[in-house]
């Protein structure tokens, strides 16, 4: 069978940007199975065309259909997939602006608007979520296309900053997020902002590769064993033990084993992984290589957010440093043992954080999850057994490796061992990232962040992100432990806390998440398709005071159906914040 | 064989077999939409959920391998109205007009479809809309995917406001049938949609038409032109029609067709599902020539 191939041609600038990415053709000319193993390329491949382009054509398409051997049909259905390829011709420069609460309750809706006039023909300016900067809110990403290709991030942002970057300027990169640890307790942020990130040198003289050196000398079943009795749980968002995936993976006869690492950092409200990435990249590496033996695996790959331009550019100085000075490659310190790393890079979709539907964007395809079981740990990524961990989880298992897992363990907590990272933003005074021993309060964590902002009356605190759980003030008292979130109904989430003042229009903020989740529904399954849209509606409705009389009925039976029926996490939890608030701060929804 | 028990009744199911497999050997009637015997499971529109002892979320039936054990319950105040609110919400979206079964279902369950408000007009843009944009409404009708059908050549008509996103044209399309990949889905979220490469035409596209798209559509979204022309002149009357099977007279391979004729026309072909030579799948000569035999003089 061949594939038909559409009538369009691409034209030379686009066969350079697929040829940049696959290669040349060999002269010999490529079998078809050739080319189809290699459609785990076409993510990086679109990346190419919308850098150097600007938009990915009917062109376009045809090529990657002749070099990669996917249909144009299929790769459309890819194309469309991500908010950050376009599909038709436009201005070179594309400028973001975030649109999600920490941003909106600094001024996010009136940027877009000024940004807008200004903008014409000559620029797009494009409302957006989360950009991981939200403790530099309200933060804008400027991406400009064709000859002279950049990416940049950039947080408080104003009026001006907007309109300078709609006008071509390059407005100034975002500032060092600040950090702040518990006196005694700053290790997962111990080199960030200290150590420059850059250098390898500087990395080894601060303690790095320690870990990896008695990893390899403990071998996997001790690394496996130190995990285990650390008692470290994932902090992707679902709380599963760390050691016991591991070794679920270590145990499988099935090859080659993939380690996979989450840092896709969507969740509305959350910054943490980008500060590692940026601030600690080696640390990352160190840890991913450690897994990577444990596990056996032999490659791994760190799916990058596509909105994190300055963690890129460090990882892959980290990974290429790290292979030159013989962390990576064939023979890991010397030890005879082969693993190796590469990034691939998101291209704007929330979904793709999800672990099932990031390995169907690896492999080429739409980012859509499916259904569990078959586990990653069975059947990962190209099918095979993976370890998938997100950044925070990983870079905890330096300390395990180097202190033992009973030290860790006797940190935090029985049930929540170690530290966390919190995101800490909106009306506090230094608004960061925050690093607690599990089981202090939740003020603890505010106070690290310099306190509610002066003048502010706390109103609401919003745990967890997007898909966690509005709460009122008195949660300031609470532990900050898996468990004592559990049993208040609350979620730690990637560690979000977004303070929110009685300055901020609670209803409104609402609404955003809801139309968040609209926008990032992968759209496969009734409940979170429809149902997502149906919330927006009635939260519409009840914002401008026309709520129907048993619209209270219809949200609550919403709320079940997109919970018990929904494939994945995001329609499981896409109503979880609007019932919290609905529950705790009734009046939000106005006299109804 | 693997043992388990469904509304506290034990059963048991092949290796490999599902828990639908299960409901049905117990002749417990499921509903499904994106199920076929002949397509790979995309457990996508969930009316097929079931309760699952130890699961936190229900499962879909038709997808959820059977293991040893498994305690189902299928009869449940929580099954069924995880399956009202599903039916809901699909019926409130798309156009139902020619999707019997799909009503059947909303009734049997007592969905009802004007639950969410009365349906927002056609849109025109849907496919051009953008991944992570929409447009917010006003909250008083309910949005839909209702659009103007597509009509780009003479032998099926694509009304995708009457999509269900079923994705089941798309696997027959693709590797489950037909192996040429003409459609897929495109766009995100509430936009995701059927599609060729840009929305160009079938006949731009990899079609060759074989219909089989058209044979496993369960909501009319796919529809043979003959039929929606006679429907939309309102002569198409079931009552008048028959029902006759035959064999392509095409070539050698010998595929079951099965003709639907009124008035000495034959309006629609489709193959059987359970033939053993097509599994429902045909080329476009038995799919389409055989309507042309009727009409010549
Ligand atoms: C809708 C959705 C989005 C998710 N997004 C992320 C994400 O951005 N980053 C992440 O690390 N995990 C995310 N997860 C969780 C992952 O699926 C997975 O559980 C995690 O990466 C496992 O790593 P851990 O064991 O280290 O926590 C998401 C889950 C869902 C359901
Ligand atoms: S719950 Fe939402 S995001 Fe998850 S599979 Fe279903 S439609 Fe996609
Ligand atoms: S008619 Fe056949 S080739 Fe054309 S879209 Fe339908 S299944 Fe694909
Ligand atoms: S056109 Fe028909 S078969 Fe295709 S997805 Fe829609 S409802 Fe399903
Ligand atoms: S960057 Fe705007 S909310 Fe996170
Ligand atoms: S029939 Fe099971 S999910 Fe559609």
């Amino acid at each position: 069978m061949d594939l038909h191939l559409p009538n369009a041609q691409p034209t030379p600038e686009e066969r350079a940007a697929v040829a940049a990415v696959v290669g040349e053709e060999s002269p010999l000319g490529w079998g078809l199975a050739d080319v189809r193993a290699r459609r785990h390329e076409l993510l990086e491949v679109l990346h190419e065309l919308q850098r150097r382009v600007g938009h990915i054509s009917a062109g376009a398409l045809a090529e990657i259909a002749r070099r990669l051997g996917v249909p144009p049909a299929e790769a459309y259905g890819v194309a469309s997939f991500y908010h950050l390829f376009r599909l038709k011709p436009g201005p070179p420069r594309i400028v973001h602006v975030c649109q999600d609460i920490s941003c909106q309750m600094a001024g996010a809706g009136n940027l877009l608007q000024e940004g807008r006039k200004v903008a014409g023909t000559r620029a797009s300016c494009v409302a957006g979520p989360c950009l991981g900067l939200c403790d530099q809110a309200p933060a804008i990403m400027v991406s400009q296309s064709g000859a002279s290709p950049f990416e940049r991030a950039c947080g408080k942002a104003d009026v001006d900053t907007v309109v300078r970057a709609v006008l071509d300027e390059n407005p100034p990169e975002a500032g060092p997020a600040n950090v702040a640890a518990t006196p005694g307790h700053r290790r997962l942020l111990r080199r960030v902002g200290v150590v420059d990130p850059m250098s390898e040198s500087a990395y080894a003289a601060s303690g790095g590769w320690r870990a990896l050196a008695r990893a390899l000398e403990i071998g996997p079943q001790g690394v496996i064993a130190e995990v285990t009795a650390s008692r470290l749980m994932g902090r992707g968002g679902a709380a599963f033990p760390t050691g016991r995936k591991w070794a679920a993976v270590a145990a499988q006869s099935a090859r080659p084993h993939w380690l996979v690492c989450n840092a896709d950092e969507s969740e509305p409200g959350t910054f943490k992984d980008r500060v590692i990435l940026e601030g600690d990249p080696f640390a990352l590496v160190e840890a991913m290589t450690i897994a990577g033996v444990a596990t056996g695996c032999e490659r791994g790959i760190l799916y990058l957010r596509g909105e994190y331009p300055l963690a890129h550019e460090r990882m892959a100085n980290a990974i290429m440093a790290a292979r030159t000075s013989g962390k990576l490659g064939a023979n890991v310190l010397g030890s005879g043992v082969a693993f190796d790393l590469e990034i691939r890079r998101g291209a704007g979709a929330y979904i793709c954080g999800e672990e099932t539907a990031l390995f169907a964007s690896i492999e080429g395809y739409r980012g859509e999850p499916r259904s569990k079981p078959p586990f990653p740990v069975e059947r990962g990524v190209f099918g095979k057994p993976t370890v998938i961990n997100t950044v925070e989880t990983l870079v905890n298992v330096l300390d395990i490796v180097t202190d033992g897992g009973a030290a860790y363990a006797s940190i935090g907590t029985a049930a929540s061992t170690g530290t966390r990272l919190f995101c800490v933003s909106g009306a506090v005074a230094r608004p960061g990232l925050v690093e607690v021993p599990f089981g202090v309060r939740l003020a603890d964590v505010v106070d690290l962040a310099g306190g509610l902002r002066e003048g502010a009356t706390l109103q609401a605190i919003l745990l967890g992100g997007a898909a966690g759980t509005m709460v009122g003030p008195e949660a300031l008292d609470w532990p900050v432990t898996f468990e004592g979130m559990r049993e208040r109904g609350a979620t730690l989430g990637s560690g979000v806390v977004v303070l929110i003042d009685d300055a901020a229009d609670g209803m409104a903020l609402l609404r955003r998440i809801a139309a968040f989740f609209r926008d990032e529904s992968c759209g496969q399954c009734v409940p979170c398709r429809v149902g997502t849209v149906r919330q927006e509606e009635l939260l519409t409705r009840a914002a401008t005071g026309r709520a129907w009389a048993d619209d209270g009925e219809r949200l609550q039976q919403l709320d079940q159906v997109m919970r018990d029926a929904s494939i994945c996490g995001l329609g499981q939890t896409a109503s979880s914040v609007v019932m919290s608030a609905k529950n705790r701060f009734p009046h939000w929804w106005g006299a109804s | 064989m693997i043992s388990l028990t469904i509304d506290g009744r034990a059963v048991t199911v092949p290796e490999g077999g599902t828990l639908l497999d299960g409901c049905r050997e117990l002749g417990i009637d499921t509903p499904t939409l994106c199920w076929a015997k002949t397509l790979t499971p995309v457990n996508v529109c969930r009316v097929c959920v079931v309760e699952l002892e130890g699961s936190r979320t229900l499962v879909p039936s038709c997808a959820r391998k059977a293991e040893a054990g498994m305690v189902v319950r299928t009869d449940s105040p929580r099954v069924q109205a995880s399956r009202k609110g599903v039916l809901e919400l699909l019926a409130s979206s798309v156009d139902t007009s020619t999707a019997p079964t799909l009503v059947a279902f909303a009734k049997r369950y007592g969905a009802d479809p004007l639950r969410y408000g009365p349906p927002a007009p056609p849109a025109t843009d849907r496919d051009a809309r953008e991944s992570g944009h929409h447009h917010v409404g006003s909250g008083e009708v309910a949005d839909t995917v209702h659009q103007p059908m597509k009509v780009d050549n003479g032998l099926y008509v694509r009304d995708y406001g009457k999509c269900i996103t079923c994705y089941k044209c798309v696997e027959a399309c693709g590797t489950d049938a037909q192996n040429t990949f003409a459609i897929a889905i495109a766009g995100r979220g509430f936009d995701a949609r059927v599609s060729t490469e840009f929305d160009v035409t079938l006949d731009d596209s990899a079609c060759v038409y074989c219909g089989n798209c058209v044979q496993v559509c369960p909501t009319g979204a796919l529809m043979f032109k003959s039929e929606r022309d006679a429907r939309d002149a309102g002569t198409w009357d079931e009552s008048q029609q028959t029902t006759t099977r035959t064999i392509c007279p095409f070539c050698g391979v010998g595929c079951t067709l099965e003709l639907t004729v009124q008035d000495n026309k034959i309006l629609r072909v489709m193959s059987p599902p359970e033939a053993s030579v097509t599994s429902g799948n045909l080329c476009v000569k038995g799919r389409f020539g055989v309507v042309h035999v009727s009409e010549t003089p």
